[in-house]
């Protein structure tokens, strides 16, 4: 029995996919906490779920990376336990991920068959190959060169490539892992047709991504999750945009959130500190207009991969844009590299502290003047009595817990290090800090003191740049939130305006500006002008 | 200012190596320590030690920096052969010794210059950056010397290999030289915090403003310096420069000194002064194999034992069955002692 057989319209004989009541806990952290999920034949599913949902657990127990712990998963009615991919996808089950794993210096055809390939006397058929190759890539639309290394096609091919593999091993479920991550619009277009066409000969598709745009235009049911549990599922039909955020979210949209009042929004008369014009980077995030001023704290909002990180990554220089314009002070300036940035004090907390933040192994103390002395240049060492000072200095004003300052900093928890990561830039005193999810994986009380220090730079005139996933968070610090959504600017919310609903509302959005105030910071058409 | 990583529990390995095998050596050979004066020279099998470990104690001063940034070199046995084949051949072409110098420096530092450009602009690998002078430098080298073996009468230069200051044998001075210009540069200035840095975590370094390619090319070209100090020292000892054999291998003994110096090949902390004792360690043990009569084979073989001893001991997995001083962290490790996963899970 291969998928192609299957009947297009087999629901009635019940779900292709059932999974009950399934949980997964690493080290005593529930990943999973009893999650149903139901894929019925010729469906495409989305799975959705913000940082930390349990959507790639699901997706890993489904597939045998990880065992289960408990629940059950049915195919076709009859319980299976795969304890790895092979075996997962010999129960029909295939998987193919954003990063094509796939063998890019292999040609077209020897990935296809890989492991399985036709034999004659004892020696793969390489003909018989070729033809087979050919034939398999045929319903797909793709005639390319089977001979020619994988490598040497683009991502979306090699996404084609490894699900007609997947496909051709008979698979009746096939699971996109965010396959459309790094597409451009006219591959997803043609991936997406392949998918209906799969869809339509009863292949039941699980299809991972962070856009809501193609979750409406490709998807029949959704599945939110969050937090390791099952938010709902709903027909994508029935499901309003603004509903489906809310559940992404966790938000209830009707309790409103009380915010600071911090006075009337007329602060936008000063010049600006930073201002950057058309600024933006291809299949990164689109161009956008951004103003920053000094002592304001403008967040970005959005869902995970809208764009928040990319952007602020941009304005450090951590990615170099390729195309608009940046100036401090009114003068224009090129950010080559973080080093372009902090010479323009800029400082910059990174999302994933342990890869692009912290020197693990290097005391609190370095780690604190490694900004400052990294400006200063090496000719000019701090001393080890002026280092102390202001290791022991941000030690007590921030209160990093820790037994002293030549303590390695891996040793710290993660608040902790959040804090002395803010040491540092705050010792190099930034006229504008970034900080990218600033309270992710930190305790309740360290959560806490980061926010009231975020206020406290504010009042002091520091202009800081947020990203957040905590609404709450964001409403209750900032008087300027730039929403986004599918790595674009979509609406810009200030002063009063400020609000979750109006933040989930702006992301839940359709068209650009919608809910953009008078004067949207979007630039996603001036791309095309500026070409 | 302490020229290794702090903690007198991380030296202990190192040290109480250096002292078992000089030990063995007087038990061998009861006048290993004995030490004369003759035409103002000092003379002995310590001195012998010290004499004959200079070129790979120069190397691995070098080498230490490199393998801190988490990188390698391969070549500087290939740049020790083209900085004396210069040396011997501008020598016997007439020039002076000053211009000989800087012309064998000066080939040390473009060597240098290149492995650091490899690595830090085109982000090669730093063991096939490095291999590709280390096989392309002994044909550099033979192109200079035309295939011979140069040789040379010059005194000037062979006082460099030869000579004595203070009545300490030039290799031993200017080896001391070098590490002092050394540690002075990194930990007087924030050279040695950068390297450090550079070489534990590079996109946090870049992320907080440091020069990470500056960085990367500053310790290769140090260590080509030091290559080129130590071709020059060896080529001046025997008034001729070999160019197929001329430092050849000495690039795993340099960074095997480094490694029982306790400098993690991932990078990070490094103690200079413990490098050097590393290399006198391996050095103490040819000489004392050489003075007990047995043969030169076993060498390899006592050698391979006794660095076996001393890495067991920077183990991390060892160390954590071991008493340690609070506060003491396994020595030569990255990660700090969280769980014992591989070795503790056993029974």
């Amino acid at each position: 029995m291969t998928a192609s057989t299957a009947p297009p319209s087999a629901s009635s004989s019940g779900p292709l996919l059932a999974i009950r009541g399934l949980s997964k806990a690493f080290l005593g952290v529930q990943a999973l906490d009893g999650v149903d999920f139901t894929l019925r034949h010729g469906e495409i599913h989305a799975l959705l779920g913000e940082n930390g949902a349990g959507k790639s657990t699901l997706i890993k127990t489904l597939t045998g990376v990880y065992l289960r712990d408990g629940g059950t998963v049915a195919l076709e009615g009859r319980e299976i336990a795969p304890r790895g991919v092979e075996e997962a996808q010999r129960l029909h089950i295939g998987t193919v991920y954003q990063e094509v794993n796939l063998l890019p210096n292999l040609s077209v055809a020897e990935n296809l068959f890989l492991g399985r390939q036709p034999m004659r006397w004892g020696l793969v058929d390489r003909g018989a190959m070729r033809r087979r190759a050919r034939a398999v890539l045929q319903p797909y639309g793709l005639s390319i060169d089977v001979t020619a290394p994988l490598g040497r096609f683009s991502v979306a091919t090699q996404q084609i490539v490894a699900i007609a593999r997947a496909v051709d091993m008979s698979a009746k479920v096939l699971i996109l892992d965010e396959p459309t991550a790094s597409l451009d619009a006219q591959e997803v277009a043609v991936l997406f047709k392949v998918m209906r066409t799969l869809r339509s000969r009863g292949i039941g598709i699980v299809f991972v991504t962070h856009f809501l745009d193609q979750v409406y235009e490709v998807c029949d049911s959704i599945t939110v999750l969050r937090n390791g549990r099952l938010v709902g599922e709903r027909r994508t039909a029935d499901l309003p945009r603004l509903d489906l955020v809310a559940m992404m979210l966790g938000r209830e949209l009707e309790a409103a959130a009380h915010r600071i009042d911090l006075g009337p929004a007329e602060v936008d008369s000063r010049p600006p500190l930073a201002s950057f014009k058309g600024f933006g980077k291809s299949r990164s995030v689109e161009p956008f207009d951004l103003d920053i001023r000094p002592g304001e704290v403008v967040a970005l909002a959005g869902l995970l991969g809208s764009g928040r990180t990319e952007t602020v990554r941009l304005v450090f220089g951590m990615d170099r844009a390729d195309r608009g314009e940046a100036t401090v002070d009114g003068q224009a300036v090129r950010l080559k590299g973080p080093r372009d940035a902090v010479r323009l004090g800029f400082g910059f907390c990174p999302e994933d502290r342990k890869k692009e933040g912290i020197v693990g192994e290097l005391s609190v103390r370095e780690n604190i003047i490694l900004a400052l002395q990294a400006r200063q240049g090496w000719l000019k060492p701090i001393p080890r009595h002026r280092q102390e000072e202001i290791a022991d200095r941000f030690i007590r004003l921030l209160d990093i817990r820790t037994p002293d300052a030549e303590r390695p900093i891996q040793l710290l928890s993660g608040g902790n290090q959040q804090k002395a990561l803010l040491a540092r830039w705050l010792a190099t005193e930034p006229r504008l800090l970034i900080l990218d999810e600033p309270t992710r994986g930190i305790d309740v009380g360290a959560h806490a003191e980061i926010i009231r220090l975020i206020e406290r730079l504010c009042a002091d005139g520091m202009a800081l740049l947020v990203v957040s996933s905590e609404l709450e968070e964001i409403v209750a610090y900032s008087r300027r939130v730039v929403v986004l959504r599918d790595r674009r600017h979509v609406a810009e919310l200030r002063g009063g305006e400020v609000s979750v609903e109006r933040i989930v509302a702006a992301i839940a959005s359709e068209t650009p500006n919608a809910i953009a105030s008078e004067t949207p910071v979007t630039a996603g058409s001036g791309a095309e002008v500026r070409q | 200012m302490t020229l290794s990583a702090p903690g007198p529990a991380r030296n202990l390995p190192q040290y109480g190596a250096l002292f078992a095998v000089l030990l063995a050596n007087w038990l061998l050979f009861p006048d290993f320590f004995a030490i004369r004066l003759q035409d103002g020279r000092l003379f002995g099998s310590l001195i012998d030690v010290l004499n004959r470990g200079a070129p790979v104690a120069l190397l691995a001063i070098g080498m230490t920096m490199v393998i801190a940034t988490r990188g390698v070199d391969l070549s500087v046995g290939a740049v020790m052969a083209i900085s004396g084949a210069i040396a011997a051949t501008m020598t016997g072409a007439g020039w002076s010794l000053p211009a000989v110098l800087a012309a064998s420096l000066a080939a040390g530092l473009l060597c240098g210059l290149w492995n650091g450009l490899l690595v830090a602009v085109l982000r090669i690998q730093p063991i096939i950056a490095t291999l590709i002078l280390m096989v392309a430098g002994r044909g550099i080298a033979q192109l200079v010397t035309e295939g011979q073996i140069v040789t040379f009468t010059s005194p000037a230069l062979a006082f460099i290999g030869s000579g004595s200051f203070l009545t300490v044998p030039m290799p031993v001075v200017l080896t001391i030289v070098v590490l002092a210009v050394t540690a002075l540069l990194v930990r007087a200035t924030a050279l040695g915090l950068m390297i450090e840095a550079v070489g534990i975590n590079r996109l946090s370094s870049a992320g907080a403003g440091v020069n990470t390619p500056v960085v990367l090319v500053a310790v290769y070209v140090w260590c080509g310096l030091c290559a080129a100090v130590a071709g020059l020292i060896v080529t001046a000892d025997i008034r001729g420069a070999d160019a197929n054999n001329a430092g050849l291998w000495l690039e795993l003994d340099a960074i095997l000194a480094v490694v029982v110096g306790g400098t993690s090949l991932l990078g990070g902390r490094f103690g200079l002064v413990l490098s050097v004792v590393g290399a006198l360690i391996i050095q103490s043990m040819n000489t004392g194999i050489l003075l007990s009569g047995f043969k030169p084979e076993f060498n390899l073989i006592v050698k391979a034992g006794v660095l076996l001893v001393v890495l067991l001991l920077q183990s991390p997995t060892l160390t954590l069955f071991l008493p340690r001083p609070k506060g003491a962290r396994p020595i030569g490790t990255v990660k700090p002692p969280v769980a014992p996963t591989s070795g503790g899970a056993k029974p």
